[in-house]
C-alpha cells in the first residue's frame, strides 16, 4: 500500500505521478549530539512540563481571584487612573519633565517609537556574524540598557502607588448604601457634600470618608459642615440655617446602615 | 480500523507529509533540558504559546457571558464572577492568563535576542515575533476596557490621549479606536470588543503561522 511520503500529482490531472516514490526526505539532524525524536518522547517530556507550569498557573488563579471595581462612572473626577502592570512603564515615563506637557510627543511617541523600532529592526541594525553577546557589545548594551529602564520606570510606578487605598475602589469594598432621595436636606447635601462623601454616604477614595454610622448628635454634624473637622476644611458648607438643620437631619435619617 | 481510515485518506490528499512537518524531526541536543538544564531558557517560546492556547479558550467561555455594552457590560462580569459556577476560575485563567503571557514572551524575546539567534538567515522570524509582541500588548490594551469598571475607563480614557498625541493623525487613531473623537462612551466598547476578539486574534493567528513555519522551515538556532 502506497503511503503518502512526497507524493506528487502530474499537473491538474489528480494522478499520482509514481516516479519519484521512494524519495524520502532525510531526517533532520543539524547538529550532532544526542538529539531525541520530537515525537513522542520529547513532546511527553514537554506535556509534562506543560502540565506542571498549568497547575501553578491555576494554584495562581485560585489564590488570587481577578479584581473588578465598581462599575464605570465617567462623572467620577477624582479618580486616579492606573493602566495594567505591563504598562506602566510607559506611563511612568511620561512624568518626566522631558517627556510631558509641551514636550509630550517625546514621551509618547518619540521613546517608545525609537525603542520598539530598534527592538523589530534588530536583525538589520545588529548585522555582525558574531551571535554571543560579548561579540557584540553595542546590541547587548542596548538591550540591557532598555531592559534596565523598564523594569525600573516599572518599579517606581509601582512604589508610587498606594495600594490600601487602591483596594478601597474594589467592588468587595464597595459600601452598598441607598439614602432617602426625597429628605429635604437631599438637595443641600449634593449641592454641599457629595463631591467629597459620595451621592449615597459611602464615601469618595482619597477625598472623603463615608457617613455611615456617624455618632454625632445633629448640632455636632451641623457645627462640622461649617467649620470642618480633621483632615476637612472649614467653611465646606454655604447656605441659610434652615439648610443646615435639613442637612443635618438628612444626614442623621440616612447614616444608620442597619 | 483507524489505520484504514488514514490511509483512505491518505491516498487522496496525502497527508502523511504534512504530518512529517509537524511532529516528524528530531529535536537536537542543545535546546533539550534533559540533557543541559540551562537549556530550560528554550521552554519560553513554548510556554508562551501554551499561555496563548489558555486565553483563547478561557476567552471563548467568557464571550459565552459577556455583554458588549455599557448597561450590561460590568454586570455580565460581576454576574459571571459571583453567580457562575467556575465563572471566577475562567475569568482568573484570562485574566491572570494576560499577564503571564507577557512575562513569557518577554523573557523568550529575551533568550533569542542575548543568544543572537535572531541573525541571519531568521531575521524575518525575529521580526514576525515583534509584531507578536505588538499584536498581545494591543490585545492587553483592548482587554482591559472590556470589564467596565472605573479602572477599566479610566486606564482606557488615558490610552486614548496618548493615541491622540501623535502628530497629523493622532485624532483619527482616537477616532478609530473610540468611534468619537471626544467620547469614550458605548461605541468605545463595541469597537474595543470587536478589536479584542476578531480583529487582533486573527492578526495574532495570521502571525503565529508565520512564526511557526518559518521555524520549522530553518529549524532551531545552534549552539553558541
Amino acid at each position: 500500500m502506497h503511503r503518502g511520503k512526497g507524493m506528487k500529482f502530474v499537473g491538474d490531472s489528480r494522478i499520482q505521478d509514481r516516479s519519484e516514490r521512494n524519495t524520502i526526505p532525510k531526517d533532520y539532524s543539524e547538529y550532532p549530539g544526542r538529539t531525541e525524536a520530537f515525537w513522542p518522547n520529547f513532546l511527553l517530556k514537554e506535556w509534562l512540563v506543560g502540565a506542571v507550569f498549568l497547575i501553578g498557573f491555576l494554584c495562581l488563579v485560585a489564590a488570587a481571584p481577578s479584581p473588578l471595581e465598581t462599575q464605570a462612572d465617567p462623572n467620577n473626577s477624582a479618580y486616579i487612573p492606573l493602566p495594567d502592570w505591563y504598562f506602566l512603564f510607559l506611563y511612568e515615563q511620561l512624568k518626566f519633565e522631558y517627556a510631558a506637557g509641551d514636550y509630550v510627543i517625546i514621551g509618547t511617541v518619540g521613546i517608545p517609537g525609537l525603542a520598539f523600532g530598534a527592538l523589530l529592526l534588530a536583525p538589520f541594525l545588529d548585522r555582525g556574524p558574531g551571535r554571543r553577546p560579548s561579540k557584540r557589545p553595542i546590541a547587548t548594551g542596548m538591550m540591557l540598557i532598555g531592559v534596565i529602564a523598564t523594569i525600573w520606570l516599572t518599579y517606581e510606578s509601582v512604589a508610587a502607588v498606594d495600594w490600601d487605598e487602591r483596594a478601597e475602589y474594589s467592588v468587595e469594598n464597595a459600601v452598598e448604601h441607598e439614602v432617602d432621595e426625597s429628605h429635604p436636606g437631599y438637595e443641600t447635601f449634593v449641592n454641599n457634600c457629595m463631591s467629597c462623601h459620595g451621592g449615597n454616604l459611602e464615601g469618595e477614595p482619597g477625598l472623603g470618608p463615608d457617613l455611615l454610622d456617624l455618632p454625632h448628635t445633629a448640632e455636632v454634624l451641623q457645627e462640622i459642615a461649617v467649620e470642618g473637622i480633621g483632615d476637612m476644611p472649614p467653611g465646606m458648607f454655604d447656605g441659610t440655617d434652615e439648610e443646615l438643620e435639613q442637612l443635618a437631619d438628612f444626614i442623621i435619617e440616612n447614616t444608620s446602615t442597619e | 480500523m483507524l489505520q484504514k481510515l488514514y490511509d483512505w485518506v491518505d491516498e487522496r490528499l496525502d497527508i502523511t507529509p504534512i504530518w512529517r512537518d509537524i511532529a516528524d524531526h528530531e529535536v537536537p541536543e542543545h535546546v533539550n533540558p534533559a540533557h543541559h538544564f540551562s537549556a530550560f531558557v528554550y521552554c519560553f517560546g513554548g510556554l508562551t504559546f501554551f499561555v496563548t492556547v489558555i486565553q483563547v479558550l478561557s476567552g471563548m467561555f467568557l464571550t459565552m457571558y459577556y455583554v458588549p455594552d455599557i448597561e450590561n457590560a460590568w454586570n455580565s462580569v460581576e454576574y459571571l464572577q459571583s453567580q457562575v459556577a467556575h465563572g471566577q476560575i475562567v475569568r482568573g485563567m484570562h485574566h491572570w492568563g494576560a499577564s503571564v503571557v507577557i512575562v513569557m514572551i518577554f523573557l523568550h524575546t529575551l533568550r533569542v535576542f542575548f543568544q543572537g539567534a535572531y541573525k541571519k538567515p531568521r531575521e524575518l522570524n525575529w521580526v514576525v515575533g515583534v509584531l507578536l509582541f505588538f499584536v498581545m500588548l494591543g490585545l492587553g490594551f483592548t482587554g482591559y476596557l472590556l470589564p467596565w469598571d472605573n479602572k477599566a475607563f479610566f486606564a482606557t480614557q488615558v490610552g486614548l490621549e496618548i493615541a491622540e498625541s501623535v502628530p497629523v493623525i493622532g485624532t483619527d487613531i482616537k477616532t478609530l479606536l473610540a468611534g468619537d473623537p471626544e467620547i469614550v462612551g458605548a461605541q468605545t466598547l463595541t469597537r474595543f470588543f470587536a478589536i479584542h476578539v476578531f480583529f487582533l486574534p486573527a492578526a495574532l493567528f495570521g502571525l503565529m503561522a508565520l512564526h511557526f513555519i518559518m521555524i520549522r522551515r530553518q529549524g532551531i538556532s545552534g549552539p553558541l
